[in-house]
């Protein structure tokens, strides 16, 4: 069977989602948006996905604050933030780069980065870009540090990082990078290339794995049209949606 | 008692809005009041201070274009999907506007010590951000209830809008506004000290008598003004109603990204005129 970029990197993200229960997914996300909608697919019930922007997949009703509730009580498992930048220490900034508060150009925002990412255990990093000026050596603003000092209440923070050329998984002790995989057609010289952060790699690098035939099938049956309804143009565009 | 006289024309709720004030406004899927927003414009109100709840939009960007805003406090503001919000982005790297940035939960905490009325409320997270290093009126205490143990945490202060602005389903003859599952325009109701909504139509009945009803409406003690607007919300989004116009949301960053742009747009779509010949 043949797949798309988009259908791999949405079988890897599930891969690192299983066995959460409550998978959160924040503004502009539609391919993390997807994956937690496969999960819940899969899952018979026991994955619920929550979809921002969402009338359908949205298992709450007591309006914005809500998540970010249940994120502090330790009831949400995993959540996905991105980055204008990414530094090797998993510091992110979605603020601006140049200097602050008048920078050379303004990003949206922190969002809910500066909170969610001490609070749910898993934080999944996707940035599309990967480049020196979005992964760079370190951040010109930090939305959220990618971790803190012994005392500080923080059960959660980030468990990897997905680009358009590899997955990094995150070493919470070192508080590093460490290469896992390469997407098909990537080399690690070009991930070198692009990285500006110094990270680690192991003597053999693997591929990521291709994605489950049966996963791509209900990529296509299903999983395009729910995530239609929040990313319409996503879906079209992307996952070849015809609705 | 009917209270029919807190019904403004569109124009006149606009007037009311004082230069300066600090307006708290929802994010872009909670009824955000547009054709207010425009009629603002209309007006040339001047100075305001928004407190996005937690993030904007288009109303963030275009009243900022338009050259009402002087401050911002905010979670984020884009346009989504649809690409980055272009005066937004061009204030804050001209420096034009005070931009106080925020995370999502600290912008409620700030409303939710507000509406209980006490000075401060803590929250989880932040230390160690340049968000709480460029935030003077955000401060960290070590808990005092965990004694013997350290346990830094930050206190955010109340924060009390002048008005709560938005754009809400249904307004009733008695002073009643309702929002549904939109609970954060509750919470902004309740921590203002004014409340101003446009409304997109007009129930027939009690809202506070339906028990149906009565859980997703905001009573007459938090409404001082409501306008009745059909397509409030336009180009945004009303759950239940009306969809976002895809189209006109693209339009309208094309045309912002532009100084040019932006003035034909307004004059288009904000002032009414006519193309000229």
């Amino acid at each position: 069977m043949t797949f798309s970029r988009e259908e791999l990197l949405i079988c890897a993200i599930a891969r690192m989602l299983e066995g959460c229960r409550n998978i959160a997914v924040g503004a502009v996300s539609p391919i993390p948006g997807s994956a937690a909608l496969l999960v819940q697919a899969l899952s018979n019930g026991k994955s619920r996905a929550s979809i921002l922007g969402s009338n359908v997949h949205n298992p709450f009703n007591d309006g914005g604050p809500e998540l970010f509730d249940r994120a502090g009580q330790g009831r949400v498992d995993a959540f996905f933030l991105g980055g204008g930048q990414i530094d090797g220490e998993g510091n992110i900034n979605l603020v601006s780069a140049g200097p602050y508060p008048k920078p050379d150009t303004r990003f949206p925002g922190s969002f809910g980065s500066a909170y969610l990412y001490f609070t749910v255990p898993r934080v999944i990093l996707f940035r599309e870009e990967h480049s020196r000026r979005v992964l760079v050596d370190k951040v010109d603003f930090i939305s959220a540090p990618g971790w803190s000092p012994p005392g500080v209440h923080r059960p959660g923070g980030p468990y990897a990082l997905i680009t358009s050329l590899c997955i990094f998984m995150y070493d919470p002790i070192r508080h590093r990078f460490r290469l896992d995989g390469l997407l098909p057609g990537c080399t690690l010289e070009e991930v070198y290339d692009n990285t500006a952060f110094e990270f680690d790699c192991p003597d053999v690098v693997d591929l990521v794995p291709n994605p489950e035939t049966d996963r791509v099938q209900i990529i296509r049956d299903r999983i395009a049209g729910e995530i239609a309804e929040t990313y319409p143009q996503f879906a079209r565009t992307r996952l070849n949606w015809e609705g | 008692m009917t209270a029919q006289n807190i019904y403004l024309s569109l124009e006149d709720l606009a007037s009311r809005i004082p230069n300066g004030a600090l307006i708290g406004v929802p994010k872009g899927d909670s009824g955000v009041a547009m054709e207010i927003s425009r009629a603002l414009i209309r007006r040339k109100a001047k100075k305001l201070r928004l407190l996005t709840v937690p993030v904007s939009s288009i109303q963030a960007d275009m009243l900022i274009g338009a050259g009402c805003v002087t401050e911002i406090e905010t979670s984020g503001v884009s346009m989504g999907e649809y690409g980055y919000a272009p005066n937004f982005r061009n204030a804050v790297e001209e420096g034009k506007i005070i931009i106080r940035d925020a995370t999502c939960p600290a912008l409620y905490g700030e409303l939710q010590a507000s509406e209980k009325g006490i000075p401060f409320i803590p929250l989880r997270g932040i230390l160690g951000s340049d968000v709480l290093a460029n935030r003077d009126d955000w401060k960290t205490i070590d808990n005092p209830i965990s004694e013997g143990v350290s346990d830094p945490i930050v206190l955010l202060p109340a924060v009390r809008p002048d008005i709560a602005l938005f754009h809400a389903r249904y307004g009733d003859h008695h002073g009643n506004i309702w929002v549904g599952s939109r609970r954060e325009c509750v919470l902004l109701s309740h921590a203002s000290s004014k409340t101003f909504a446009s409304v997109e139509e007009i129930w027939d009945g009690n809202l506070m008598e339906d028990e149906r009803m009565v859980a997703g409406t905001i009573p007459p003690v938090y409404v001082d003004a409501v306008t009745h607007v059909p397509n409030g919300a336009w180009p945004l989004s009303l759950p239940g109603v009306y969809e976002n116009d895809d189209d006109h949301l693209r339009t309208y960053i094309r045309a912002a990204k532009t100084k040019e742009g932006f003035t034909a747009y307004l004059d288009t779509h904000v002032f009414n005129k006519q193309a000229a010949a």
